[in-house]
């Protein structure tokens, strides 16, 4: 049972992502990457993190997708369109995916694959487990990380406010 | 196995419950309006015009269906059922009363006691704004477009100040589930409810509420002096029924959630000594019935506001949301978390 849920949900996140990438309409994309967070988020919850689940769920389909649907109905990017960058553009982007790509396979090499963190822990996921290792162990990168996204929120009033200034 | 039938038996129920609600909002709205302007109101139908909501019903499913020809034919008829869904999907959490045995084993009165309930509320509504999203849009109306819009930047506006305020109760109460944050709050004779404890916070979450439910004051996403209809201008027959019935259940749903978080859900003053001499279902029915009487005032307040308080300007209504409603409900957190700290 659980590991035919598991094959679908995995199904369903690859097919949907996959989907999102070729789709030539910008909205449909920002729906098959929605299908892909859900899908994500029932992985989540198999492995006992409800709470993941859900924040991942409001964070990134009920929050910043909701702004990626905002643009696309603002800038009209509905029609299908070929984009044509410059090709110092393009060689900076394959760098960039190739660099990613480097990362995520050497994360995915150095994980031991032998113990399966369903059976590790059954708390695991849970809210106050959660909880004490961030403000813990990982209390200094917590909060670090938490400055950056202050730091990038009054950066972005600034600069609404020099273009405010110009008018 | 009795669990999961009487699991399934309570989904069943809450939908028709929540159907059945919605239905009698609609008319119970009119009928408020029309006290409030002095006039009769429906009265046609049936008894007092009991059966209006059934007219209204079966009007938006005759009515002739219509899909735009500009429009997207699949993400148009998306719309109305992703809000219908969302919206009757927060009520899985709602703890409708105090557990009951059966076949031996207590069963909470509540489909899915999940240690995340109040968090699950909030990703529902999250949701939520989508249905009218992707309806908005793939009307292809610029009417339609512009009310889309409006919805998702208030929705997202005021979902941070409802968060902030949610998490001063969640401070308070110590726990992220609404079964606990309502047997919580069952102390002092079923009367030590969070509205005491969390005034400025319950003020902030129910003009939030009235925010995400897109009612009046707050209603700019269909202001039809602006808007014609706003985002289900180009709506008919039952996918506009959906929407408004949406809206209802919303705020149904929601005036659960203000009852189970500031005014104790199902405890009522000297429930101890009602429990004592009464039997467990008995109990727990007389619980039930007290929270459907603060969810029908909740749901009579709604009402109230709309024919009180005139619309705001969409700056007004940004301003509020930004500059007052988020401080607020920072510095209450913060004075909720400097009296937990202090008490300790």
């Amino acid at each position: 049972m659980t590991a035919i849920l598991f094959y679908l949900l995995s199904a369903i996140c690859i097919i949907s992502s996959i989907l999102m990438i070729f789709h030539k309409n910008a909205m449909y994309s920002v729906l098959f990457l929605l299908i892909c967070f859900f899908s994500v988020a029932g992985l989540y919850v198999m492995l006992n993190a409800q709470f993941l689940a859900i924040v991942h769920i409001i964070v990134y389909a009920g929050a910043i997708m909701v702004l990626f649907l905002y643009v696309i109905m603002f800038l009209n990017m509905s029609t299908p369109i070929t984009i044509r960058k410059s090709k110092l553009v393009m060689g900076i982007a394959v760098l960039t995916g190739s660099s990613l790509c480097f990362v995520l396979v050497t994360a995915l090499w150095a994980t031991n694959f032998g113990q399966n963190p369903a059976i590790v822990n059954q708390d695991i996921g849970l809210a106050s487990t959660l909880g004490k290792v961030l403000f813990n162990e990982f209390l200094i990168p917590f909060e670090v990380s938490s400055v950056l996204f202050l730091s990038s929120m009054v950066g972005i009033v600034i600069f609404n406010k020099k273009e405010q200034k110009d008018e | 196995m009795e669990i999961i039938i009487f699991k399934i038996f309570l989904v069943l129920a809450l939908f028709l419950l929540s159907i059945t609600i919605a239905a009698y909002s609609t008319f119970s709205e009119r009928k408020v309006a029309a006290f409030m302007q002095d006039r009769i109101g429906p009265n046609r139908a049936g008894p007092f015009g009991l059966l209006q909501p059934l007219a209204d019903g079966v009007k938006m499913i005759m009515k002739e269906e219509i899909l735009p020809a500009s429009s997207n034919k699949l993400l148009f008829i998306l719309g109305p059922a992703i809000s219908m869904v969302t919206a009757l999907m927060a009520s899985a959490v709602i703890p409708w009363g105090p557990d009951i045995t059966i076949a031996g084993t207590k069963v909470h009165l509540q489909v899915a006691d999940i240690n995340i309930g109040i968090l699950y509320i909030m990703g529902v509504v999250s949701i939520g704004v989508y249905g009218i999203m992707i309806g908005g849009w793939a009307s292809n109306n610029k009417f339609a477009l512009l009310g889309a819009v409006r919805a998702s930047t208030q929705m997202i506006s005021y979902e941070l100040a409802m968060g902030m305020s949610i998490i001063a109760v969640i401070m308070t109460t110590g726990s992220l589930s609404l079964g606990n944050m309502v047997t919580g709050q069952s102390g002092w004779h079923g009367m030590a409810w969070n509205v005491v404890l969390q005034p400025l916070g319950f003020l902030i979450f129910l003009i939030c509420a009235f925010a995400e439910t897109n009612r009046t004051p707050f209603d700019l996403p269909e202001s039809e002096t602006e808007l014609i209809g706003g985002y289900h201008t180009e709506y008919s027959s039952m996918k506009l029924g959906f929407y408004l019935f949406a809206e209802y259940i919303n705020m149904f749903l929601s005036s659960a959630v203000i009852s189970c978080l500031y005014f104790g859900g199902y405890n009522f003053p000297f429930m101890d000594i009602v429990q004592q001499n009464t039997g467990e279902i008995l109990f727990a029915f007389i619980c039930f019935l007290v929270l459907m009487t603060k969810i029908l005032f909740f749901i009579f307040f709604f009402f109230w506001v709309r024919w009180t308080i005139p619309r705001f300007r969409f700056d007004q209504l940004m301003n509020l949301g930004w500059k007052i409603l988020l401080p607020l409900s920072i510095i209450n957190m913060l004075i909720t978390g400097t009296i937990i700290l202090l008490n300790q």
